[in-house]
């Protein structure tokens, strides 16, 4: 590895990209047009939502309300735990993502009239939110058949009470935008390196190149080296436009959204180098492009909810950096986790570009045929 | 391998290259010595740029040998590399990075040391005429200038060995006549060069010369050597009707080619016809054109091209 080779590459391609106009006015075009867009909402229900449930009451009332929360369908318990800090706790690991608390006072609570039971959702999910207030309709009549009476006169508002941590407010930006970041860096970062190497071999630079002693690994490298600044520029602008017009909080520490962008900018760099070892043309490049890029929109947990998808595409999902980065933004910017407590996706990220760089490398041949 | 400075450069043996059915190049021998212009004559298509891109084993051959400056080929083509420069028939340079910026990129690519690079930019900006033009895109420049920057780039690092794919094939004639200056410039210099071309006038030029046709090396040797071989058999008709007087030579026997140059025609006579064949082509002409005169006329490249590849068709067809 000779470092002024590689230093030659990058200087090479920071040069060809500051005269090519299209390309610097998608770097900026791209995610302002894209943030705007999709600054609104994208809603559904959902079914099968990891819950956690405490029931500090246990009586056969409270038991027979979770029981009738479950049949709904739409929370499906992985945890169960004794106290609503504990819950709280798990929601922020990313472990659940709604919490049940029956308090001790259950019985009375009925009988009085006041919410019997609290529902604690992850607001940094908006799916999720929309998802809980289904949950506030369970009747709790039908859960107490014996004592019908009392609950009929239930006060305005549910029987159950609903917050929402962490976007208390509801608003769809404030979901829409960390995940925003992903796709549109998917997008790009794929695309640019997509076309970087099929590029210079339509042009025929890459029969110059082989022809010299410059190794694949300068060129991969010194190819992926200038696109990490550029999909840091796009982060930056999406934040900033994500503060300025929809003042989307980052709750965690900013080095730790940058560090999460990063890993997916190399995860995606790679990604793209390995597709301009196949391509045989720039157009071929840009369909495999999308035929990554749709996927990771449909399946990564972006407009769908990753809970409601059968297990087959979630497995298919569990192969997309982009489904690890949005676990890693989400609960950054939003629930102000650290990387350490979600350090299974950031190893998740290490791992796709290790494999894909190393894949990229040993395809590319110094040959013609 | 080099004996005393006139050694051999290249050597290939039975030099095969298959694309599925095709045979592009087919049992190729080749000898290069150093420090010579060796030319590869052959029209689209005869195997010119596979047999160079095998040399510098950007191609895996399917059969055959290859030795260039000591090394086999393709196993040693990583140590090849900083040794030779290649200079691609597509202008391969980067059309939007100015002349300095191509020169720089290369310096460092082909690993001209850094110390060296500024003074070695400035040299070939000076011998290549670009002082005036230097920091202009590539893509915006001339087929000639292109050409010459494409050069300048090849030899950045002072190559023994230089491969040259049709490298005027976009060049008008003067720049063209420039360009092989400096080529000979390079060869004198001690560079040794294979360039491909499918000009005649560019392969008269080469101290040797091999002649590819469909894949098959059919001749090889100096230009004079080449067409000494053709003494007596090459005769220019001058005639009022010359598409008369074609129509009625090209069916003869003796003839194996007859090409219009102009108002006169150019007749090139099959091995071992001397004198006494003459007869029947003076007999077929009169009937046609009473005035037609015919006169011996010296061989040329073109002649050479036209015999090797007839003659070593037709018998294989009479055969059939």
């Amino acid at each position: 590895m000779s470092w002024r080779r590689l230093w030659a590459i990058v200087v090479k391609e920071l040069r060809q990209m500051s005269r090519d106009r299209v390309t610097l006015a998608m770097i900026i075009g791209i995610p302002v047009i894209q943030l705007v867009l999709f600054g609104y909402a994208i809603n559904t229900n959902l079914r099968g939502l990891e819950a956690g449930i405490a029931d500090q009451a246990n009586t056969a009332g409270s038991r027979a309300l979770v029981m009738d929360m479950l049949a709904t369908g739409v929370i499906a318990p992985v945890a169960s735990a004794d106290t609503p800090e504990q819950l709280v706790a798990m929601l922020r690991r990313g472990q659940i993502s709604i919490a049940v608390t029956v308090p001790p006072d259950f019985e009375r609570r009925r009988i009085d009239g006041r919410p019997v039971a609290q529902v604690m959702v992850d607001g940094s999910d908006n799916v999720v939110q929309s998802a809980a207030a289904q949950l506030a309709q369970v009747p709790i009549d039908s859960a107490t058949p014996d004592t019908r009476a009392p609950l009929i006169s239930t006060p305005q508002g549910g029987p159950i009470s609903i917050v929402s941590f962490y976007n208390p407010q509801r608003r769809s930006a404030v979901n829409i935008v960390p995940g925003l970041i992903g796709v549109i860096l998917t997008m790009t970062m794929v695309l640019f390196t997509g076309i970087a190497i099929v590029r210079e071999r339509e042009r025929g630079n890459m029969e110059l190149l082989i022809a010299t002693p410059l190794s694949s690994a300068e060129l991969m490298i010194g190819k992926v080296l200038p696109y990490i600044a550029i999909g840091l520029v796009q982060v930056t602008v999406i934040l900033a436009l994500g503060r300025w017009l929809f003042t989307v909080p980052i709750s965690g520490s900013l080095l730790d959204v940058y560090l999460a962008a990063g890993l997916l900018i190399l995860a995606n760099l790679t990604m793209g180098l390995l597709i301009s070892t196949r391509a045989q043309s720039q157009f071929q490049a840009m369909q495999m492009t999308f035929f990554v890029f749709l996927p990771s929109i449909l399946l990564s947990g972006f407009m769908f909810p990753f809970a409601g998808m059968p297990k087959v595409a979630q497995w298919l999902a569990e192969v997309l950096p982009l489904t690890h980065f949005l676990r890693l933004i989400r609960g950054v910017m939003l629930r102000g986790a650290s990387l350490w407590e979600l350090w299974a996706d950031v190893l998740a990220l290490v791992a796709f570009t290790a494999v894909m760089m190393t894949a990229a490398i040993l395809r590319f041949r110094k040959r013609l045929d | 391998m080099s004996v005393n400075g006139q050694g051999v450069a290249i050597r290939a043996r039975g030099l095969t290259k298959r694309f599925g059915e095709l045979v592009a190049v087919d049992h190729v021998n080749l000898e290069v010595s150093s420090r010579q212009v060796y030319g590869f004559l052959g029209p689209n298509g005869s195997g010119k740029s596979t047999t160079i891109r095998m040399l510098c084993g950007l191609l895996t051959p399917s059969e055959g040998e290859i030795d260039v400056l000591g090394l086999h080929i393709p196993q040693q083509a990583e140590a090849l590399r900083s040794r030779i420069g290649y200079m691609t028939q597509r202008f391969s340079l980067f059309e939007d990075l100015s002349v300095r910026e191509n020169l720089e990129f290369m310096a460092a690519v082909q690993g001209v040391p850094k110390a060296r690079t500024p003074a070695r930019v400035k040299e070939l900006i000076e011998q290549y005429h670009f002082g005036d033009r230097e920091r202009q895109l590539a893509g915006t420049m001339s087929g000639g200038q292109k050409q010459r920057l494409a050069l300048a780039c090849a030899v950045i690092h002072e190559p023994e060995l230089l491969f040259l794919d049709e490298p005027t094939s976009a060049v008008d004639p003067e720049s063209r006549r420039d360009f092989w200056e400096k080529l000979f410039e390079l060869a004198d210099a001690g560079t040794t060069l294979l360039v491909s071309t499918h000009l005649m006038d560019e392969a008269e030029r080469c101290h040797r010369l091999a002649i590819l046709n469909r894949g098959v090396l059919v001749a090889d040797g100096t230009p004079t050597e080449l067409t000494g071989k053709l003494e007596g058999r090459t005769f220019v008709v001058d005639s009022s009707d010359p598409r008369r007087a074609q129509r009625a030579l090209v069916d003869l026997p003796e003839v194996l080619g007859v090409a219009q140059v102009g108002h006169a025609l150019r007749v090139l006579i099959r091995d071992g016809n001397s004198g006494d064949a003459l007869t029947p082509l003076r007999t077929a002409l009169a009937n046609v054109d009473p005035q037609a005169v015919m006169q011996s006329a010296p061989p040329n490249l073109e002649d050479v091209f036209v015999a090797v590849t007839r003659e070593k068709r037709e018998p294989q067809e009479r055969a059939a």
